[in-house]
């Protein structure tokens, strides 16, 4: 900006504390709660600094979980949700690589026709065909498996049209190079446009694993079983307990739980995941 | 669509590679969708025991149902208070930030990572500062002489899932809005500085025109957003309720089918979504190639 | 070591635009061959013709006694320097250079030893265990040639190679390139659109226009002896002069212009002369003399650019010449050309008409 008057930037400062601060609220609620005592809420409201009651409540939801509401020990749906956002991130990085390469470097029949097949993925967001999805998944017995949970979701649109986009816009001569020095079309996809590709996978892979993480309706459909409960949809049984208002100590606690990981990856890989979020949506 | 300059001989290779997306594609997409279409036009009996060709019934059906369109309007005020509660908070934190200097990282970082939290989480962090009888929103609320309950009330129920909504999208509109801002040359900046603007006409009369691509991808972006990737909020607090008052189109499509087990409703429900999505990735994509000359 | 053979190679890109219409060429073993001419003109298209990245419409290309018109670029037996060196950007130099002997399962310490050898011929020795974006730009263009190098092919294709370097280094390197085709003495086929870069570092110099072979021969005969209007133009700088017939019969200085001038052969109606053939001082031998205007002279250090306009006529003309002659702009100043710096030019055909001994 061009004035530089103390008064406007201390006016900047403060807006700026204050929307820090909303976002960060409901966090600090969730973390104050999940380290209080259990009769703490029967009080009427909760209190805004935290408890001693940390560890106990942690200890108690990352061993056993809710079993009353139906909901498994937290370690193993982060365990689930860890496999899941896994499967998910590294199959369509794989299956969007291959599909980009074969539509950047060869020419061949129906090449139009395919990349129309995967752009119309696009518009077909799970939510909107839920019934029938889920009986595809059911007739090919793949309700409560990983195998279930993940590939369903693998075929990406805007990962395969990120790498298109950016295969691109590797030199002609590179791949002139290549032949001229007797690579084939396997070998330069593993020694020259792989290494090449690194820092976009990198950072579609921090896009794709939060949105593996996230996933909700589909696991919520596909799993009946709580031994593959993930995490996110863990939480929601959790508060709709039975009986009674939830357990809300125990819930916040899973919910910091659930949480952590993605928050962790945005944070630790910050540059990464602008370039991937930025550069997707084009 | 163009390919490089030179290419890569082979017969079955290129269909080898796009075989995975190809197969995941057809079976997982494609056919279902298309059993979505065909199911719209057949309705199954209360038993499930007959099914029979109805030809546009189901559309006719749910277009004359009130239900139905109450979620069409819930769904517009949804996603529309969505759009505009994130997109101008958003707004308002990147032009701020943009104009620090040492401080821009650390801001930002502290500003973006409730994109890593998922809609349902986020669902029911507000669900509980909103709770009733121990949230500490609805006790502020009733000394300033409001009693909060979104249990009983529609208008209080979509109030929550709206913050719940919008917190969660901040963080995505906000890095858009930077980059936007960080693309305006400075040289204009000054130079309307140097025309004699101050800051709030320089803004409006330079920056948010200028703004205008970034902030046109946006409104579609949150509106898709509010309408698809929401079910979550809705589903983990009000479930739709009270009274239908929350119950927006992706909600009402899931719990007429999977809980109502009405297929054909769901089904004609579906391709209407189905609809909605394609006009706006054309309008995403039509704009995307304005963006371009702009 | 080997010859190429190109015989009546055509491009015909999808759609029907031809870059490459008919080009007959033999580059003799260990000869070094340079295709010259504008942008468009399908230069780069024939190079990657014979490298095998671009398919062959029409002709027939060999390469030593091999046929390879269908084989793949690894095949041929070629290493090809590329203009803008197309290094792998994630590798060393030292698996920049390898990786086209790996590919070819070469042993470990065979491609040691080649890597090191061809390091030490570039001076790049240093420079092995860096990553390209690490090197100047001549750095970049050695470790390119390296690439060639190490793998000891039948012949050595260079596009524009010295094209992205600035002058000073430019110059540089065509005498290394030179120094080095001697030495290896390796078939080589090298485009240019630089006539300079062209004359100095040809055995044989292949003018190329339209997708056509305007004229071949040693850099010095082509110089001597244009075949055409365009190739008189295009080599040699500052550019040949042409000048109507017509002009030099009327203004060219009397009886003995008339004389020397009706010994041009038939058909000729455009003189073409050299900048350096117009003299300020009178010869002793038979001379045309004309007169003009200085409009604009350009010292350029050991030598000088007159540009002037020829008496009663809107003929631009350049004259070079030796150290700075005292002259000043708007004079009037008088030259001579001697009968054997006139070439006789047909300007209807384009062709230069066939003149005495």
């Amino acid at each position: 900006m061009v004035e530089h008057r103390p008064l406007s930037q201390l006016a900047a400062h403060l807006i700026l504390i204050a929307g820090v601060a909303l976002v960060l609220f409901p966090v600090y609620i969730a973390i104050v709660a999940s380290t209080q005592a259990p009769g703490e809420f029967l009080r009427g409201t909760l209190p805004l600094v935290p408890g001693g009651h940390a560890l106990e409540n942690y200890r108690a939801m990352w061993e056993s979980g809710l079993s009353r509401a139906g909901a498994p020990p937290v370690g193993q749906m982060l365990f689930n949700s860890l496999v899941m956002a896994l499967a998910i991130t590294l199959g369509k990085l794989a299956i969007s690589l291959l599909s980009a390469f074969a539509i950047v470097y060869f020419r061949f029949p129906f090449r139009l026709f395919f990349f129309w097949l995967i752009f119309v993925t696009l518009m077909l967001p799970v939510e909107v065909r839920i019934i029938p999805t889920f009986q595809v998944v059911a007739d090919l017995g793949m309700l409560n498996s990983f195998a279930g949970l993940s590939i369903p979701l693998i075929a990406s649109a805007t990962a395969t049209f990120l790498f298109r986009q950016f295969f691109m816009t590797v030199p002609e001569e590179l791949l002139e190079a290549a032949r001229v020095d007797g690579a084939g079309p396997l070998k330069f996809f593993k020694d020259i446009l792989l290494p090449l590709s690194v820092t976009n996978i990198a950072a579609l892979f921090v896009i794709l694993f939060i949105y593996g993480w996230n996933q909700y309706l589909w696991p919520l459909l596909i799993t009946t079983d709580s031994d593959y409960y993930t995490v996110v949809m863990g939480i929601q049984r959790m508060t709709t307990a039975a009986d009674g208002d939830p357990q809300w100590h125990l819930v916040m606690a899973a919910v910091v739980m659930a949480a952590l990981p993605p928050v962790l990856v945005i944070l630790f890989m910050q540059r990464l995941f602008v370039k991937g979020l930025t550069e997707t949506e084009k | 669509m163009q390919t490089k300059r030179m290419t890569f001989p082979g017969r079955w290779l290129p269909y080898a590679l796009l075989a995975p997306q190809v197969i995941v594609t057809l079976i997982f997409f494609i056919w279902p969708s298309l059993q979505a279409l065909y199911m719209s036009l057949l309705r199954e009996d209360a038993f499930g025991l007959n099914t029979s060709f109805v030809g546009l019934a189901n559309f006719r059906r749910l277009f004359a149902d009130t239900y139905y369109l109450d979620s069409l309007s819930v769904t517009a005020v949804f996603a529309i208070g969505t759009t505009l509660l994130s997109m101008s908070a958003a707004l308002l934190l990147a032009t701020t930030v943009n104009r620090m200097l040492r401080s821009r990282n650390g801001y930002t970082t502290l500003l973006v990572w409730p994109y890593a939290i998922a809609p349902a989480i986020a669902g029911v962090l507000w669900w509980f500062i909103f709770n009733p009888s121990i949230g500490i929103v609805p006790y502020v609320l009733e000394m300033l002489g409001y009693r909060w309950n979104h249990r009983t009330s529609g208008t209080d129920a979509m109030a929550l899932v709206i913050i719940a909504a919008a917190w969660k999208q901040i963080a995505y509109n906000f890095l858009f809005f930077l980059a936007g801002l960080q693309s305006i040359p400075q040289s204009l900046i000054e130079a309307a500085a140097i025309d004699g603007a101050g800051p709030v006409k320089r803004f409006w009369t330079i920056v948010f025109p200028l703004l205008t691509p970034t902030t046109f991808f946006l409104m579609v972006v949150n509106v898709v957003y509010a309408m698809f990737d929401t079910f979550g909020v809705i589903h983990a607090t009000t479930q739709g309720g009270p009274a239908q008052a929350t119950n927006i189109l992706v909600y009402k499509v899931y719990a007429d089918g999977f809980v109502g087990l009405n297929l054909g409703s769901s089904a004609a429900q579906s391709v209407i979504l189905m609809a909605i999505v394609v006009a706006l990735t054309v309008v995403q994509f039509r704009f995307i190639e304005r963006r371009v000359n702009y | 070591m080997a010859s190429i053979r190109i015989e009546g190679l055509e491009k015909t890109y999808p759609g029907g635009v031809k870059a490459v219409k008919g080009i007959d060429l033999e580059v003799a073993d260990g000869e070094f061959v340079v295709l010259v001419g504008p942008s468009g003109c399908g230069k780069s298209t024939l190079l990657r013709m014979v490298a095998g990245l671009e398919t062959i419409s029409a002709g027939a290309l060999h390469i030593g006694e091999r046929r390879v018109n269908e084989l793949e670029p690894a095949q041929r037996d070629i290493a090809m320097v590329f203009q803008n060196y197309a290094l792998y950007p994630h590798m060393t130099v030292f698996d920049n250079l390898a990786y086209g002997l790996k590919n070819r399962g070469f042993k470990r310490d065979e491609i040691r030893r080649r890597v090191e050898a061809a390091a030490t011929m570039l001076e790049i020795e240093a420079f092995l265990p860096r990553k390209p974006r690490q090197l100047s730009g001549g750095q970049r263009q050695r470790v390119a040639m390296g690439r060639a190098l190490v793998r000891e092919p039948a012949a050595f294709l260079f596009d524009e190679p010295l094209s992205n370097l600035d002058a000073k280094l430019r110059v540089q390197m065509r005498v290394e390139i030179k120094k080095l085709q001697r030495r290896l003495k390796t078939t080589s086929l090298y485009v240019t659109h630089d006539q300079l870069e062209a004359m100095t570092l040809a055995d044989r110099l292949v003018v190329l226009n339209d997708g056509r072979i305007e004229q071949v021969g040693t850099p010095m005969e082509i110089y001597a002896r244009p075949a055409s209007l365009f190739v008189a133009t295009f080599i040699g700088s500052p550019a040949m002069n042409l000048i109507p017939l017509d002009y030099l019969h009327t203004n060219g200085g009397g009886d003995t212009a008339t004389a020397l001038l009706h010994d041009l052969p038939e058909g000729t109606d455009i003189v073409g002369i050299r900048p350096d053939d117009l003299h300020m001082r009178a010869p002793s031998e038979p001379h045309l003399v004309v007169e003009s205007t200085l409009e604009l002279f350009e010292a350029a250090g050991a030598e000088s650019h007159l540009y002037v306009c020829l008496a009663g006529s809107d003929q631009p003309t350049v004259i070079r010449t030796a150290g700075q002659p005292p002259v000043a702009e708007g004079e009037t100043l008088r030259f001579y050309v001697t009968r054997d710096a006139l070439h006789p030019f047909n300007r209807e055909s384009g062709k230069r008409i066939g003149d005495h001994g």
